[in-house]
């Protein structure tokens, strides 16, 4: 239709008519619904095939292939001075949400606990509490956001990880794309991409409500990084490293996206 | 020679549009319940009386729907590209091509929608003239294109709720959003009852429109004659389209 003729069209109050032989209208007919059809089935055998692809780290490689696409755009596209919402101590809950306790087995001796820093293989260094504490300490209060789709307003402490990074001289090592964590048993671990690690909100927590973490929190040391979902707050710190390529993942390994980014 | 009356009435660009969004928006709604089920909080009721929970046990069990999140996030992060810009185009097209005019609501429409409305619970006769929808079709169609752009942004403001903390804000919070998007989510689906039960009732000529574009009509001998007549606009005004359409 023409733009002369839709504009004929609209100042009419009817829609247009045509008289037609009955052989085209029905051909007319006959194509559109093969078209259809064809669509219909098209869709169908997608879904099918979707479903055939090899996994990629449990789910189907074309997902998986969209969702590295989408971690590019949103990587790209957002730069790393967007602060997540900050709340007023009053609104932090006292109960706060227990979920997951992958990494936290009973055999864990506290008192033996170092943090253990990898700045490249074979080049480890220890740190511990104490030199931890005797950082800067910074409180956040902010909405924590589960995977699952619950959140829960939470007030932590313990020292930005970026400032951890300019006691020990890490700059270089933070060049690399990714920074993975372990718990000390290596039964849960994550990897980060650098950029969120160093975000002025991301903690090395070792404090929950005004007090040292309990055990089930992740006691003695944990990711606090609301730019993430809670299942890259990994508990109970035991290995830190540093890697151009992406660092091993609990979750990601399970179907889950890599960069889990809010 | 056999003579049949076609009256156009979906262009091919919308019959398109309104296809490829069928399937897709089918996979959201699908791969979002198996998001929802994680964390599956929501019901109607008051106090301890739940009249309806989001939803039954049996429900999941028997769609399978339990333990599926990361799967349903996948799709859910994949198919909304298709969603969005499907959207996106369908919307510009309406404006670009001026078949808006035909769906989006004008000043009589409010008032006509409830003739619609009454004609169709079979209270009263007769219809207002009406062009391709009429003023119940034009509200519900404009509705649900905004409906979609709702779907978007609470979607957008859960999806990444700390870059786009100001959009969070604005619906109202994290939790909040998470509710709005799935509100929005219901209503398509009862949008979908009533339309299809409409389409249904409206009978094959009318479904068939949004396949082929146009709805067939018999030529009766005294029909052929008006029709060879120059048709003058002040006649067409009084032309009333008296099927219904859906």
């Amino acid at each position: 239709m023409t733009k002369k003729q839709t504009i004929k069209l609209l100042r009419m109050k009817t829609l247009e008519e045509k008289t037609v032989s009955a052989k085209y209208a029905i051909n007319r007919s006959v194509v559109s619904f093969w078209v259809f059809n064809l669509f219909a089935l098209g869709f169908l055998f997608f879904w099918i095939w979707l479903y055939k692809q090899p996994q990629d780290n449990a789910a189907p490689a074309p997902l998986r292939t969209v969702l590295k696409t989408n971690e590019k755009i949103f990587t790209s596209l957002f730069g790393n001075n967007r602060l997540a919402k900050t709340f007023p101590l009053k609104d932090a809950v006292v109960k706060v949400r227990v979920n997951g306790d992958a990494g936290m087995g009973d055999n864990f001796d506290a008192t033996k606990w170092k943090l253990q820093v990898a700045r490249s293989a074979g080049d480890t260094f220890y740190v511990t509490m104490d030199e931890i504490k005797a950082l800067p300490k910074t409180d956040i209060i902010f909405d924590f956001k589960c995977i699952e789709g619950w959140s829960q307003v939470t007030h932590w402490a313990g020292v930005k990880f970026s400032d951890f990074v300019k006691k020990y001289h890490l700059e270089q090592e933070s060049q690399l794309k990714y920074v993975g964590l372990n718990t000390p048993d290596k039964k849960y671990y994550v990897g980060i991409d650098t950029k969120s690690i160093l975000h002025p909100q991301t903690l090395l927590c070792y404090e929950m409500n005004g007090a040292p973490l309990p055990m089930n929190q992740g006691y003695p040391l944990r990711l606090v990084i609301p730019v993430k979902y809670g299942v890259k707050h990994i508990k109970r710190i035991g290995t830190i490293f540093f890697s151009d390529t992406q660092p091993p993942d609990y979750w990601y390994e399970q179907g889950y996206d890599y960069y889990g980014g809010l | 020679m056999r003579q049949k009356k076609i009256i156009k009435k979906h262009p091919l660009a919308i019959r398109w549009f309104h296809w490829i969004n069928f399937p897709v928006l089918g996979v959201m709604i699908w791969s979002g319940m198996l998001i929802y089920w994680a964390n599956d909080v929501y019901r109607l009721g008051w106090g301890d009386t739940t009249v309806l929970k989001f939803f039954p046990d049996s429900f999941n069990k028997a769609l399978n729907i339990p333990f599926r999140l990361a799967e349903g996030m996948s799709l859910h992060f994949v198919f909304m590209w298709l969603f969005a810009i499907n959207g996106v185009i369908y919307f510009s097209y309406l404006l670009f091509s001026k078949e808006y005019k035909l769906i989006f609501p004008n000043k009589k429409s409010l008032k006509q929608a409830w003739l619609v409305v009454l004609h169709d619970l079979h209270i009263k006769k007769g219809l207002p003239p009406q062009k391709k929808y009429n003023a119940a079709q034009r509200i519900a169609y404009t509705g649900v294109i905004f409906m979609g752009l709702g779907s978007l942004l609470t979607g957008l403001a859960i999806f990444k709720p700390v870059q786009f903390n100001w959009l969070c804000a604005v619906l109202g919070g994290y939790e909040w959003a998470r509710a709005e998007h799935f509100i929005l989510t219901v209503l398509f689906t009862l949008f979908f009852l009533v339309h299809i039960i409409q389409v249904a009732l409206a009978g094959w000529n009318n479904f068939a429109a949004m396949v082929r574009g146009f709805e067939i009509k018999n030529v009766v001998p005294s029909q052929e004659k008006e029709m060879a007549a120059p048709v003058d606009d002040e006649k067409a005004n009084h032309q009333i389209i008296t099927n219904e359409n859906a």
